[in-house]
């Protein structure tokens, strides 16, 4: 009952705070490639693989209390902070998760910026094409963001250490 | 005349009864309707299980995929053709990839996707690419031309004004199943003016935009699909049957991994069992063959299996009771045991759905770069988010709006001689 939804609460819990509704889709997506469980469905959108399903849960999180959602302007538009409330985690003490290594790799993944974290959610995005393949993915479909060959490198870099730390290797 | 050029010495016209006439004049297009796999979408519901709410709601993906591409061909050779931010290169394009965009739909799709754990998105690529009659036609236009229309459809092109076309907050996808669920369901809800939008929509740079002066128009469409979303496509009648499919699904699945028996053996669902679809598995399979089973299973042995199928093709759906999950998640751990003390198994008796259970949703305008909001053409060329213009929409989307519903068999529960029923009567308050 509710496993998906305490997933996710569990996936804020780890991290602290999540700062940005862009930055959660791309840990939790970032996350589930790396082979964590969770099982919101993700599509490429304008801004990189993006899954509607995950933005309802996390406003039904917020709907039932078990989130924290602030919202605050930043420049010309809102930003959104996500921690987890004290109801919210009675409820996970009672409805256990089980993700060895998750508070590993989100609290990493929370330490990087939103921009690199797209990247590197677009790089998994095309991962059953060449890295050469993948650069050029890049380069036309995110030519806004200039992203360079260099950290186009740091970002597979990045993933193997994920993988890493998700004791997948 | 290049294959990709080629009319039809007449015009073909498919009676159609949200656009009147869905009008074919190229020769891919004609050809392509008439794949196998393509004329496989007869077979699959555009709404799955909400004919046992509507009964109207028969209407199949095939329908809504001719009426995809008669409003993308109306945008392209009626408004757009012309403008020098449209590339007329790319018109076969734009059709082919809107008449294909639910090509890789199976039956029943969200809750097979949900239970075996795919994307119908992997499939239509997969159609699109594989050795299929729909591949045949596109390879003719040119090599590449698979590819390209595959990229439309994942949202991976380079083409971005050509995706936001067909799949976008204000798309032709969403304008036509908007029309087409409210006029085979039979409500009122999703009228709007879509020959006013059509008219006030503008390519501008990589996205299709709104002039300023069709702001009404599209109020009413924010309305209409807020509207669908609650009364018809979050129905709980039709979640109902929705969670009981899903369960069969479970059920089938779990009984196989345990190495259940069947009493006639479930040839079409093996590979998807064992989790190693091949397209040519998947193309077999259709609504059809998915009710011939769950006919067949209302004689297994299996209690949970024939029953649930029983309720589905009955229609003796569960009942249902609304959840706050936040104050009554120590009552469902309590109606949990309960129903596993009264013998009925909660993972199939007991289920809380929820609206993001739903493969639907309603315009948020969402967070910088979260994703592509509806824009307004402002007169100064200036680029504005709906809602900032619109008090109706702010209304709408700026509030939160979620749903949850418990679900359990009724019937199972009218045993007056047991304690246990009517200790779970009483916490569902029935």
């Amino acid at each position: 009952m509710l496993r998906d939804h305490a997933k996710l609460m569990q996936a804020v819990l780890v991290s602290g705070e999540i700062i940005g509704r862009k930055k959660l889709q791309k840990m939790i997506y970032i996350a589930k490639k790396v082979s964590f469980p969770f099982h919101e469905r993700f599509q490429f959108h304008f801004y990189g693989p993006y899954s509607e399903e995950l933005t309802l849960r996390v406003e039904e999180l917020c709907n039932m209390g078990f989130l924290n959602e602030i919202k605050e302007k930043k420049g010309g538009y809102f930003q959104y902070r996500y921690t987890l409330t004290d109801t919210g985690k009675e409820f996970l003490s009672l409805n256990e998760v089980e993700m060895p290594f998750l508070q590993d790799c989100l609290g990493d993944m929370n330490e990087q910026n939103a921009r690199f974290l797209e990247l590197v959610s677009t790089v998994l995005y095309f991962d059953n094409l060449s890295k050469e393949e993948v650069t050029d993915k890049v380069f036309t479909l995110k030519s806004s963001q200039r992203y360079t060959e260099e950290e186009i490198d740091q970002a597979y870099a990045y993933i193997e250490e994920l993988k890493e730390k998700a004791k997948l290797n | 005349m290049v294959y990709s050029a080629e009319k039809l010495s007449e015009e073909k016209v498919f009676k159609d009864p949200v656009h009147r006439y869905v009008h074919v004049r190229d020769r891919v297009i004609w050809d392509l309707v008439g794949t196998k796999e393509f004329q496989r979408l007869r077979r699959i519901k555009q709404l799955g299980t909400t004919f046992l709410t509507f009964h109207g709601a028969e209407h199949s993906r095939f329908n809504h995929s001719l009426g995809v591409y008669e409003i993308v061909r109306r945008i392209i050779d009626d408004v757009f053709a012309g403008r020098p931010e449209w590339n007329d290169d790319d018109r076969l394009l734009t059709l082919c990839a809107a008449l294909l965009h639910d090509l890789g739909h199976g039956p029943f799709s969200h809750s097979f996707e949900k239970v075996f754990d795919f994307d119908h998105e992997d499939f239509t690529k997969k159609i699109v690419l594989g050795d299929t009659e729909v591949n045949f036609i596109l390879k003719k236009v040119s090599p590449d031309f698979p590819q390209q229309v595959a990229e439309v459809i994942a949202k991976t092109s380079a083409k971005k004004l050509v995706v936001s076309l067909i799949s976008s907050q204000i798309d032709a996808d969403r304008m036509d199943y908007l029309q087409r669920d409210a006029y085979f369901t039979g409500v009122s809800y999703g009228q709007f003016d879509m020959e006013r939008i059509l008219r006030v929509m503008r390519p501008k740079e990589d996205q299709v935009v709104i002039k300023k002066s069709g702001m009404h128009a599209v109020e009413d469409y924010i309305m209409s699909r807020y509207q669908m979303y609650w009364q018809v496509y979050f129905h709980p009648v039709s979640r109902s049957a929705e969670v009981i499919l899903t369960k069969i699904l479970h059920r089938a699945k779990q009984l196989y991994e345990n190495n259940y028996s069947f009493k006639n053996d479930p040839i079409h669902f093996y590979s998807f069992f064992m989790d190693k679809v091949t397209l040519e598995d998947y193309l077999k399979l259709d609504e059809s063959i998915i009710m011939y089973y769950f006919q067949i299973w209302q004689e297994e042995d299996d209690a949970i299996l024939s029953d649930l199928c029983r309720r589905f093709v009955n229609r003796n759906l569960f009942k249902y009771a609304e959840f706050d999950p936040a104050k009554e998640y120590k009552k469902l751990a309590e109606l949990t045991s309960l129903f596993e003390k009264a013998g009925m198994d909660p993972e199939y008796y007991l289920v809380v759905d929820s609206s993001s259970d739903l493969p639907y949703d309603f315009y948020r305008p969402g967070e910088e770069e979260e994703r592509l909001p509806i824009h307004l053409l402002m007169k100064s060329g200036e680029l504005r988010e709906l809602s900032r213009e619109s008090e109706i929409v702010d209304a709408i989307s700026g509030k939160r709006r979620t749903d949850h519903k418990l679900y359990y068999p009724g019937d199972f529960l009218e045993d007056d001689s047991s304690e246990i029923k009517k200790q779970i009567r009483s916490l569902l308050e029935i």
